[in-house]
C-alpha cells in the first residue's frame, strides 16, 4: 500500500512534517505544499528533516507555492522534485491513498 | 432544487481520524469530532488516534466552565507513546480507555485504513 502524504505547515512553526515522517512507511511519498514548502529549502535549520528520510521517502514540492513565497531562486534540497498542479494530480493517481496532514 | 442522494448502502470503509492539535486554541479538534459524528451517522468503521498536541484532548480533569467553552473530550481511541512521553503524560492521565501504541504500531494500523483524515 503506497501512501502519498501532503504537508502544509512550516517545519519552523509546527511538528507536522516530523510527525508525518515518524509514521510514514518506507516507499511512501511526501508532497510539500503551502507553508510546507519551507521544508524543501537547502541549508536551513530544518533541512535535515527531509535529508535524513530521503532513502525511505520520496519528496516533492509544489512549484506554485515556492513561487508564491518568492523562493524560486533559493536552492532546494538535492533529490526533492518540483511538481506543478498536473504533477500533483499524477502523484495522487499513482498512490493507493492520500493522507493530508494538517 | 434537485434532491441530493448519498447512496452509502452497503459501503463500509475503515476510517482513521488523527487528532494532532490541543483542544481549545483552534477549531481543528472540534472539526475532527464533527467528521467522526458524520462517519458514525453513515455507519462507517472508525479509529480515533491522538498524536502530538492532540493527546491533550483526552487529558483527565478538563474544566471549561470558566472559559465558557464546551468540554468535548473524546473518551476513546489510540494514542502515540512518543507523543505522550514527550509531553510528560502517561496512560493514566487520560479520560478513559485509550490504547497506547508505539509509532511503528500506529504506522501499521494507519496502513490498514481505507481513509485517513487528520486535523
Amino acid at each position: 500500500m503506497s501512501m502519498l502524504y501532503t504537508v502544509n505547515k512550516s517545519p519552523f512553526e509546527r511538528p507536522t512534517l516530523e510527525t508525518c515522517l515518524r509514521l510514514a512507511k518506507p516507499g511512501s511519498a511526501v508532497l510539500l505544499i503551502e507553508d510546507g514548502v519551507y521544508a524543501a529549502l537547502a541549508g536551513t535549520a530544518k533541512s535535515a528533516l527531509v535529508e535524513a528520510n530521503q532513502g525511505d521517502v520520496t519528496f516533492y514540492v509544489l512549484d506554485s507555492d515556492i513561487d508564491a513565497r518568492g523562493l524560486a531562486e533559493k536552492p532546494l534540497i538535492d533529490g526533492v522534485e518540483s511538481v506543478d498542479y498536473g504533477g500533483f494530480v499524477d502523484l495522487v493517481e499513482k498512490h493507493d491513498s492520500v493522507h493530508a496532514w494538517l | 432544487m434537485s434532491e441530493v442522494e448519498f447512496d452509502t448502502e452497503g459501503v463500509k470503509k475503515k476510517f482513521m481520524f488523527v487528532n494532532t492539535k490541543a483542544p481549545y486554541g483552534t477549531i481543528y479538534a472540534l472539526e475532527v469530532l464533527e467528521m467522526i459524528m458524520i462517519s458514525a451517522a453513515f455507519e462507517q468503521h472508525a479509529v480515533i488516534a491522538f498524536v502530538d498536541d492532540g493527546v491533550f484532548q483526552i487529558k483527565k480533569g478538563q474544566n471549561t466552565k470558566a472559559t465558557g467553552m464546551k468540554n468535548f473530550s473524546p473518551t476513546y481511541g489510540v494514542v502515540e507513546k512518543e507523543s505522550i512521553e514527550a509531553r510528560g503524560l502517561a496512560a493514566d492521565d487520560f479520560v478513559v480507555d485509550v490504547e497506547v501504541l508505539s509509532s511503528a504500531e500506529l504506522a501499521d494500523l494507519m496502513a490498514e485504513q481505507d481513509v485517513v483524515l487528520s486535523g
